[in-house]
């Protein structure tokens, strides 16, 4: 049972990464739940209780109006990522819901050729399976880091 | 020698271009010695630098290290009940003596050889000082009480920190001028802040780049289109900015008044801040009203590099820290007040998206210094045009104007004899 609960969030965390890091923002969104907190952090505010993000969502509509806005209002530098994920770790599961930990590792490729490490850290994420579709009902994004290079305009 | 005496002349001249504040020298950004001379004369001179709040050191023994420029410096709250800062640099060879960023302590340690520090910066213990077995140790005529880091001056405003080397800049309040103190005041309002969240954002640009852009009423809403689309901070909205005296202290505001017909300037004008777009969830800019007043957005900043944000309900203190000609780590604290209510903490967190480092209208901020310093390589000797609203540095009904940049400037030649 695990071993399918493993391989459903890969299969899903990789389609994930794969959607950011071919550009296809729109598609974002729908890897969450209507009903859904998506908060970007760093481990010293996630270990001090701070509860402020980079990012912080509360609905899939938050979600929406990020990717609106950095296509039609932000400026910044044409960049892609590259995510390198691990393998998720089953924190909890039941019927309806698998709690997960999942380490990720960003590069941030520059429109001339620039690649850095940009982040490391790890998702700690709530699926809802909805019978083998399952969705992010909560993905907190713990950086290793307190520093962000620039600007975070991608989400991870 | 002489080549190298008649080639150094003949670099482009790092003596100020005109009297006027108009003109910018592309080299004051570029310049090693220039940022050696800003550390001496503007951060270790008559300044006062932000360095914590007051609540991020509640108990005996908390301490914080920072930096006022890039001088490493530790605040700590002794037993008294007084915060003391001093110089994060050990009196014995120059090691760092504390390298968390927060803690609490009984005292302070240096690893390299265990020359210890009270709470206050005293020297108070050197380690095998009488040496072993009557031999080694440092000499009879070694006083303790004469080695120890440099201590700051300390002053509160409303519960923020400041910290000045100089034993000549006047009292805080005084430095500030009633029109800054008082505003610093309107935010904090008496109370009890609360820290939501800390980031930094590293820039890729000299630290006064930063600090102009701060200053800088005029791009605001023209480069940031989220402010602008959503109506956070139109042009034509009522605001102004007020510049005190010495020119290095700034506020930039802007006041809803929800009666007032909107206006065609930017559809006249073709500014590519005229597009709409809707919000899927407006939430995010449901505000509750948290002043007496209707100003909406308070940028204010102290010389050289503190900003106090309020932008609706986002309230941030920024701090500025030099790390080279080329690089700045801007220190975002967000704030939230022990007063809120469970739903004014919620408006608080949502709106931190308008800020930081992913901020929907302060990201642009985090490259816009970095595509200047690309811009000028090479430029050392060519120079910026900050006319908008004129020469002066005075404070404005208006906000098409660069009279707080001119200001920053005029405080800047000011500090550095310039």
């Amino acid at each position: 049972m695990s071993q399918d609960v493993v391989n459903l969030i890969n299969h899903v965390q990789g389609a994930y990464a794969r959607c950011i890091d071919n550009g296809q923002l729109e598609a974002w969104p729908d890897f969450f739940e209507e009903n859904c907190t998506y908060k970007i952090t760093t481990a010293d505010n996630y270990a001090q209780g701070l509860e402020a993000g980079v990012i912080f969502a509360n609905s899939r509509g938050m979600l929406r109006d990020r990717v609106a806005s950095l296509r039609e209002a932000n400026i910044y530098e044409r960049h892609v990522y590259r995510h390198f994920l691990g393998q998720p770790w089953i924190l909890a599961e039941d019927a309806a819901e698998v709690s997960s930990e999942t380490s990720f590792f960003v590069a941030r490729i520059m429109r001339d050729g620039t690649t850095d490490v940009y982040a490391t850290g790890r998702y700690l994420d709530v699926y809802r399976l909805n019978g083998g579709a399952p969705k992010l009902r909560e993905r907190i994004v713990v950086c290793d880091s307190s520093r962000f290079d620039t600007l975070l305009a991608l989400p991870l | 020698m002489l080549d190298q005496i008649i080639h150094s002349k003949s670099e482009p001249g790092h003596v100020w271009p005109s009297e006027s504040l108009t003109r910018v020298p592309y080299w004051i950004f570029q310049d090693p010695d220039t940022y050696a001379a800003e550390q001496k004369l503007i951060f270790q001179g008559a300044s006062w630098n932000y360095l914590c709040l007051s609540v991020e050191l509640k108990n005996t023994g908390d301490f914080i290290t920072t930096f006022v420029g890039d001088t490493p410096v530790i605040v700590a709250r002794d037993s008294d009940g007084e915060l003391y800062a001093f110089e994060n640099r050990c009196a014995h060879r120059g090691a760092l003596i504390a390298l968390e960023p927060r803690g609490n302590t009984k005292d302070f340690s240096c690893v390299y050889h265990a020359w210890t520090y009270d709470r206050q910066g005293n020297l108070k213990g050197v380690a095998f000082k009488d040496g072993i077995k009557g031999k080694g140790g440092m000499p009879a005529s070694f006083c303790m009480e004469q080695h120890n880091p440099r201590k700051l001056r300390l002053a509160e405003a409303f519960g923020i920190v400041f910290g000045s080397f100089s034993n000549d800049v006047p009292p805080l309040e005084e430095h500030l001028g009633e029109e800054i103190y008082s505003r610093i005041g309107r935010v904090m309002n008496g109370r009890t802040p609360v820290v939501l969240g800390r980031f930094t954002q590293a820039l890729p640009n000299n630290w006064k780049l930063y600090m102009e852009n701060v200053k800088d009423s005029y791009h605001a809403s023209i480069l940031h289109l989220f402010f602008t689309t959503f109506e956070l901070n139109r042009l034509s909205q009522t605001g102004g900015i007020i510049v005190d005296a010495s020119g290095g202290h700034h506020i930039s505001f802007s006041a809803i008044e929800p009666d007032a017909a909107r206006d065609n300037e930017y559809a006249e004008q073709d500014i590519r801040s005229d597009s709409e777009f809707k919000l899927a969830d407006p939430s995010l800019l449901q505000s509750f009203k948290e002043f007496p007043d209707n100003v909406t957005l308070q940028i204010l900043s102290v010389f050289p590099t503190f900003v106090l944000q309020q932008i609706q309900n986002a309230i941030a203190v920024r701090q500025v820290v030099p790390r080279g000609t080329g690089r700045t780590d801007l220190h975002w604290t967000l704030l939230g007040f022990a007063e809120d209510t469970p739903e004014q903490r919620l408006v608080r967190l949502k709106q931190a998206n308008l800020v930081g480092p992913a901020g929907y209208i302060s990201m642009e901020d985090g490259c816009v210094g970095g595509f200047v310093q690309r811009g000028i390589a090479g430029a050392g000797g060519e120079q910026a045009v900050i006319e908008m609203g004129g020469a002066g540095a005075d404070s404005s009904e208006s906000r098409v104007t660069e009279a707080s940049v001119r200001g920053f400037w005029k405080a800047y030649r000011a500090g550095m004899g310039m």
